[in-house]
């Protein structure tokens, strides 16, 4: 499992016993998952049930305690900083630099995942283009709209075309129909082979995704289509199966 | 100055509010009232406004134009009063994260010349859920600790009206069930509550509701009324592709507009050539398996919707 090349190139995520513990406190206990390329997969859970933690350590940004991962091909244990390279990351919180201009925000993340300056021109016009955005390139974005704001955040979180994006509750807050525009583009994401990965706590969101893991306590209790999961808890919706699943753990 | 021995007329009245920041009108022109003992639900994406409302209520900063009062105290000139009197639990944790539960219990309980004993009935529910945990550090609870901690510090001195401000954001369903459980008894007790939130499908909780986009009101109602003025038919739809549904009933000429709602879409109809059935042939010839249409009842969401593109 050392050697990126001889996993499946299919696997995007391979998760064994992946545990965190912070002193005697297991945030994370012992959870094994796999993500298909490709895959919108929806990643939920109560709070306090470990998901933060989960990401982090997916992300490469916080060491297992115990067990192993496989991101985009790399060790989340031992090469976090090629795992970072090859995924993309949006939350509500951090997406883009309010005072920096839309074609300042691309030159500066492109400079980040090591996009060429020729190859970076020619994206951003195609991006701009497909957003529509070509009119303000250089506005501030702390002057869009939010609909905007975050449309051209997800964009430039899968700039580098990774191999899967993270994406950490993206719709909060949000009005319903950037919601859903957002989702749009998630689809579109997913169609080109960019696996996905939320977290969400709107649950009607949790079916447009292809398959829906929920934690709780630290430990995976239910990973199915929202289609099964729904037969498994005899419920009519995803919001029935989280109340049916997930407690709040104090 | 002497507060009336009767009941306010209306436990919140706002006329006219304007405010700006810069350029960014975040408020135009508000007016709506609050009976005493209701709960109602300020619903609204971020950036629409609602916090800002929340503060020049709250006494914490001055609108631009108009005037607004709490329980008759005038917001400028009796602030005073009005903090004295409310309860306010700010859209982000804002108790101190390095005191106990207990300890930052008891400083508010003492910034409003109060103890925990004397209005420990109001709070008993809520705090009984953490109080096993009444020494450990605020900044170490859970969100949904968290929650409750900043609710029975804002209950602690039996405050006439409460702000809530986005209490649920951020919250998983489970929690945010068992807030709005707590609310309920909440107004059992007399408390008018104010609260607002991004999520939709709390509209119903609320007594009425104000559905706010862009600083202004586009509808004040009780969610039953709101609902009934839904403009055209709604119809849900289902296939074994539901991307692919999405774009072809789009793509529909007769149809108005389609959004996706969870596990079905929602489909508004207002041309009367469309029927079910004439949508199921359709749908069939596009290759769709599995077609369940049916007229359902408007969300408050689909309102919203409906409202914030007129």
């Amino acid at each position: 499992m050392n050697n990126p090349t001889q996993h499946n190139s299919n696997k995007v995520i391979i998760a064994e016993n992946l545990t965190k513990k912070f002193g005697n406190f297991k945030a994370v206990d012992h959870i094994s998952f796999e993500v298909n390329r490709g895959e919108i997969f929806g990643f939920l859970g109560a709070n306090g049930a470990g998901k933060t933690t989960a990401m982090r350590m997916l992300c490469g940004l916080s060491i297992p305690s115990d067990g192993k991962g496989l991101v985009a091909g790399y060790d989340i244990g031992t090469q976090t900083e090629l795992v970072k390279k090859n995924i993309g990351y949006m939350s509500q919180k951090f997406s883009l630099y309010e005072d920096l201009t839309v074609a300042e925000n691309i030159r500066f993340f492109s400079g980040i995942y090591g996009i060429s300056p020729a190859e970076r021109k020619e994206k951003q016009e195609k991006l701009l283009k497909d957003l529509d955005l070509e009119s303000s390139k250089d506005s501030l974005i702390g002057s869009l709209p939010l609909g905007w704001k975050q449309k051209l955040a997800f964009s430039v979180a899968i700039f580098h075309d990774p191999k899967i994006v993270f994406l950490d509750e993206p719709t909060g807050g949000v009005d319903p129909i950037t919601r859903r525009k957002f989702w749009d583009l998630i689809y579109e994401a997913a169609d080109r082979g960019i696996t996905v990965f939320v977290t969400t706590h709107y649950m009607d969101e949790a079916e447009y995704c292809n398959r829906v893991s929920i934690m709780n306590a630290g430990r995976i209790e239910a990973l199915d289509t929202p289609e099964n999961l729904k037969k498994q808890f005899g419920a009519k919706n995803m919001d029935e199966v989280f109340l049916k699943i997930a407690r709040n753990v104090e | 100055m002497d507060k009336q021995n009767n009941d306010p007329k209306s436990a919140v009245h706002c006329e006219s509010i304007s405010k700006k920041y810069d350029e960014i009108e975040a408020l135009k022109n508000i007016n709506f009232s609050v009976n005493p003992g209701e709960i109602f639900g300020i619903i609204g994406p971020d950036g629409a406004g609602k916090t800002t409302l929340f503060r020049i209520l709250t006494t914490l900063i001055l609108a631009d134009s108009g005037t607004a009062s709490v329980d008759d105290f005038d917001v400028v000139n009796d602030y005073k009063e009005i903090r004295k009197q409310v309860g306010y639990m700010p859209g982000k944790f804002s108790l101190y994260q390095d005191l106990t539960v207990e300890e930052n219990l008891n400083f508010f309980a003492t910034v409003f010349n109060t103890t925990i004993e004397e209005n420990y009935e109001l709070i008993k529910d809520i705090y009984q859920q953490i109080e096993p945990f009444k020494n450990r550090r605020a900044g170490k609870l859970s969100g949904g600790m968290k929650q409750k901690l900043a609710l029975s510090c804002a209950l602690i001195h039996k405050p006439s009206v409460l702000f809530l401000d986005e209490p649920t954001t951020g919250v998983d369903p489970v929690s945010r069930k068992e807030f709005w459980g707590m609310l309920k008894s909440l107004k059992a007790q007399g408390i008018t509550i104010l609260v607002s939130t991004p999520y939709m499908d709390e509209a119903s909780l609320c007594d009425r509701i104000a559905l706010i986009q862009n600083g202004q009101f586009l509808k004040i109602d009780t969610p039953k009324n709101i609902v009934a003025q839904y403009e055209n038919k709604l119809w849900a739809v289902q296939s074994d592709n539901m991307y692919k549904l999405l774009t072809d009933l789009r793509a529909n000429e007769l149809t108005n507009n389609c959004f996706a709602f969870g596990d079905k879409h929602h489909v508004s109809v207002s041309n009367e050539q469309l029927t079910m059935n004439s949508l199921k042939e359709t749908l069939d010839r596009l290759e769709h398996t599995n077609i369940e249409i049916r007229e359902i009842e408007p969300t408050i969401e689909d309102c919203f919707m409906q409202l914030s593109q007129k």
